[in-house]
């Protein structure tokens, strides 16, 4: 008792040196910590080169590109017509800006400062250099919460935590790579408001949040747990001033931001995602006027006051509660988009809207895709929960519902496992801080050369490691005072538990220890393993090992250089959505339908062209004025995600909208098959006829490495349809569609050449192609 | 019923009774926040009469005014000498960050008029 208040008043001077080394070990922890979550993503760097990866992030960098190069006035009224041709997309109003903003903002930066970085460069390292950011950001939200110890262990697990960086590497230049730096620093704003009540954070707060508005369509996220947790603390009976000038302003000033992103615009107000907001708001108004009057009155005219104002309040209520809810029936999706519903309800993207069905990255996850990603932090999250309630503090319950809230939708989305993960972050980290704390404190009590159990020592000692010094000498020093200060147990459970956890033996906190630093290093293996092996792939550029040495399959590339070099400015190339950013970015060509999306008819024309015979897909996509076809084969390789695996998915979409595609012609039995036993519908379908004309040709069987099977019809011409290229490992074909003749025979019925016609009719071909 | 009206009446007299012992400067605020209020309510009944065509300028419109109120408010809140949890926060702090997200309210309140 007498030690931590003497170290306050005669050794005041040393207890301040030793708070400033603290705070300098914290500064340089957090400097490596930054160090290491931009390194731990450069693999992909150092193994392929530096390359923009995927699809999406070619579309952001083509957008990075026009800003730098036009400036921010053409990009924002920027109408695109070299994609979705013929419709066009208009890129000011349907893009996320805050990604293409920063990295504009980081190049003009750096250009102005006379360091020559391209565009490309800037967009590929963006990611990294967010994601130490990012840390930085996690380790405010924890020390708000739990204090500087548990901040550092938290920051430290999210620089490496693998979730997170597998949409982060370096080239994955994707809205995450900054939207997750935008949460958690938008989550740190208002928890900080919440422990201050400062009027200053709050705006913080608000123009945080726009940034995150900005960046990513997840913002909804935040706009419908916030709210909640503020619900929450109404509902237990935690209101405090503090939480209305954490919440009022920022609904306030945040619905006016988002509504000022083009991509948002009115939506901010008008669809249900922000209706949640705007009724919490008007319930945090309610419960503060009742306070305030409650401040006012006796306790029995306060009574009074209540059954006068429920009886006539609650009838108001329920009428305006019946028109809102009549408003938002009347509408089929109940005001909802159709995104937030498959979150939701995850049966509903696979009943209606197959896009969003089709990819890849909205099926739920596996189990073990959740050790895989967030690996050691699976089982130290209830650990984590169990320390957010002693005690419980606005901010941890907030923790805890982002945590609880978060788990749900990355069980609807494998996607979503990356907004897991910072909550995952924190919440391991607090508990991994409180087991450090514990154990070291109850060897420290051990010792033979301390004194007195009682009397505990509060400052730290050089056993404990540096990241629970701040954390343990804070705690213990506030726990003796407070044991000092009553005579018995008093009414938190801390001293109670401390007693009994310092009668921890020594020999079992030592080995308790060492366990835990070997868990954390199965965590880093682990991860390290994970950034280099699983997660640091371009997707643009494959490799692989066999017996002879590296293989390196650069096909995509191959083909968007010939397509640029060999083809007309003008020309307007065909293929599946998956392309269409990177054939717009690398090829500069002009595109039907890409990754956005958006229109769900022009998906189906091409997605019924490709399964259509060839005559008909012909016109088709002549009426589309399509030069260029391009389809993806893997065959040769053994490359599976190539469009014959895909080709369902492009009769399911097309009969989604042309009832004459229908799947079940393109089945045997139920079975997709394309070797001998295909329907004639797959074998003569375009798709069939592009992937493997010719095919037959490379080992003279036509064994499909993919299907592992030799496929059905081996020998074909094509009519409508030349082959132009393709590349060196057969990956990517393109063929040019043939011009219609000038003369067309056969068609005409002439009197004077009936004879001569009818004779040609039946001896020759009638196509006009031949 | 005369209970009712009674009590009613000892419940307006004690509510206007304990009102009237606030100090002025937070009856000045009060008064702020219900003139933003009723310019919000106008505006919205002259929404209502000629339609909403510029949206965007209704929308700032009547959020730059419930802003303000909300502000004032917070203000309020800080300001109140009877708060417990505001009490080392100097009024000049208080009105200093009511003025900035003022200022940003109304920036961007400017930049959404249209």
């Amino acid at each position: 008792m007498a030690e931590p208040q003497s170290s306050r008043t005669t050794s005041g001077g040393d207890g301040r040196l030793r708070n400033a080394l603290g705070g300098v070990l914290c500064a340089f922890s957090l400097l490596l910590i930054g160090v290491l979550a931009f390194s731990i993503r450069l693999f992909s760097v150092i193994k392929y080169e530096s390359v923009i990866h995927e699809f999406d992030p070619y579309f952001n960098y083509r957008v990075t590109q026009f800003l730098s190069k036009n400036g921010i006035y053409e990009f924002w009224n920027w109408f695109d017509d070299r994609t979705w041709y013929p419709l066009g997309r208009v890129i000011g109003g349907t893009v996320y800006p805050g990604l293409t903003l920063t990295a504009g903002t980081i190049w003009w930066l750096l250009n102005s400062l006379n360091i020559p970085l391209s565009v490309e460069t800037v967009c590929v390292f963006t990611a990294p250099i967010f994601s130490a950011n990012a840390s930085w950001a996690t380790y405010l939200l924890t020390k708000e919460t739990k204090g500087s110890g548990a901040g550092l262990m938290a920051a430290a697990i999210l620089a490496m935590v693998p979730s997170y960086i597998s949409r982060s590497v370096a080239g994955s230049y994707d809205n995450e790579a900054v939207a997750i730096f935008a949460l958690v620093f938008t989550f740190y704003l208002y928890v900080k408001t919440l422990n201050t009540g400062s009027l200053f954070y709050a705006t913080l707060n608000a123009l945080s949040y726009f940034y995150m508005v900005c960046s990513w369509g997840g913002y909804t996220f935040i706009i419908n747990l916030i709210p909640m947790h503020v619900l929450l603390c109404i509902v237990t009976g935690r209101y405090s001033s503090r939480l209305y000038i954490a919440y009022a302003p920022l609904i306030v000033l945040g619905t006016l931001l988002a509504a000022l992103v083009p991509v948002v615009g009115f939506n901010a107000v008008m669809t249900s995602e922000h209706f949640a907001s705007f009724l919490v708001f008007l319930i945090l108004h309610v419960v503060a006027l009742v306070y305030y009057i409650k401040g006012l009155l006796t306790p029995r005219l306060f009574k009074v006051a209540m059954t006068f104002v429920v009886t006539v309040g609650l009838a108001l209520c329920f009428a305006v509660a019946a028109i809102l809810i009549a408003l938002v029936a009347s509408s089929p999706t109940k005001g909802w988009s159709g995104r937030s519903l498959s979150l939701l309800d995850p049966t509903y993207a696979s009943k209606y809207i197959p896009i969003i069905a089709s990819v890849s990255e909205h099926q739920p996850p596996t189990w073990p895709s959740y050790f895989m990603d967030i690996n050691v932090l699976a089982f130290l999250v209830p650990a984590g929960i169990i320390s957010c309630f002693l005690p419980l503090s606005d901010a941890s319950s907030f923790l805890v519902l982002y945590l609880v809230t978060s788990v749900y939708f990355s069980g609807v989305m494998v996607r979503l496992m990356l907004v897991l993960a910072p909550a995952v972050c924190i919440l391991s980290g607090i508990a991994l801080s409180e087991a450090f704390g514990v154990l070291t404190r109850s060897m420290k009590f051990q010792r033979p050369t301390s004194d007195d159990g009682s009397s505990t020592a509060g400052d730290g000692s050089p056993n404990i490691p540096a990241n629970s010094k701040a954390v343990s000498k804070e705690k213990s020093s506030k726990k003796n005072r407070k044991k000092g200060k009553d005579s018995e147990g008093s009414s938190s459970v801390d001293p109670r538990t401390e007693e009994k956890l310092l009668v921890l033996p020594c020999g079992p906190s030592a080995v308790g220890i060492m366990l835990l630093i070997i868990l954390s290093g199965f965590y880093v293996v682990h991860c390290v393993w994970a950034a280099a092996e699983a997660y640091s792939a371009p997707s643009i550029v494959l490799t692989s090992r066999s017996h002879d040495g590296l293989h390196v399959f650069d096909d995509f590339r191959e083909a968007y250089g010939w397509l640029r070099h060999n083809t007309d400015a003008d020309d307007k190339v065909a293929s599946w959505w998956d392309y269409g950013y990177q054939t717009t970015a690398m090829a500069n060509r002009t595109v039907i339908v890409d990754n956005n999306t958006w229109n769900n008819t022009h998906i189906a024309t091409i997605g019924t062209a490709m399964a259509s015979p060839e005559k008909a897909a012909w016109e088709i996509l002549n009426s589309l004025d399509v030069k260029y076809v391009l389809v993806v084969f893997g065959g040769v390789i053994g490359y599976s995600s190539d469009d014959i695996n895909k080709f369902l998915w492009m009769v399911r979409i097309g009969g989604g909208v042309f009832p004459h595609i229908k799947e079940s012609d393109y089945l045997r039995d139920g079975n997709y098959r394309v070797d001998a036993h295909g329907t004639p519908t797959m074998l003569n379908s375009l798709m069939y006829k592009l992937c493997y004309y010719r095919f037959v040709e490379t080992d003279g069987k036509g064994f499909d490495r993919v299907r592992r099977y030799e496929i059905g019809k081996k020998h074909f011409k094509l009519t409508h349809f030349e082959e132009v290229f393709t590349t060196h490992h057969w990956m990517v074909r393109i063929y040019k569609l043939k011009p219609q003749k000038n003369r067309v025979r056969g068609k005409l019925k002439l009197k004077s050449s009936s004879k001569t016609s009818s004779m040609r009719k039946t001896s020759g071909k009638k196509s006009p192609w031949q | 019923m005369p209970r009712a009206t009674s009590d009613a009446k000892l419940l307006i007299q004690s509510l206007t009774k304990a009102y009237a012992a606030t100090p002025t400067n937070l009856k000045i605020i009060d008064l702020y926040v219900i003139c933003a209020v009723a310019t919000a309510l106008m505006q919205v009944a002259y929404m209502g009469l000629v339609g909403s065509f510029p949206f965007n300028s209704f929308l700032s419109g009547v959020l730059s005014c419930i802003g303000t109120a909300v502000l004032a408010v917070c203000l309020r809140i800080q300001v109140n000498k009877d708060n417990k949890e505001f009490k080392d926060l100097p009024p000049e702090r208080a009105f200093a960050d009511f003025i900035l997200c003022n200022l940003v309210l109304h920036l961007v309140i400017m930049n959404f008029l249209g």
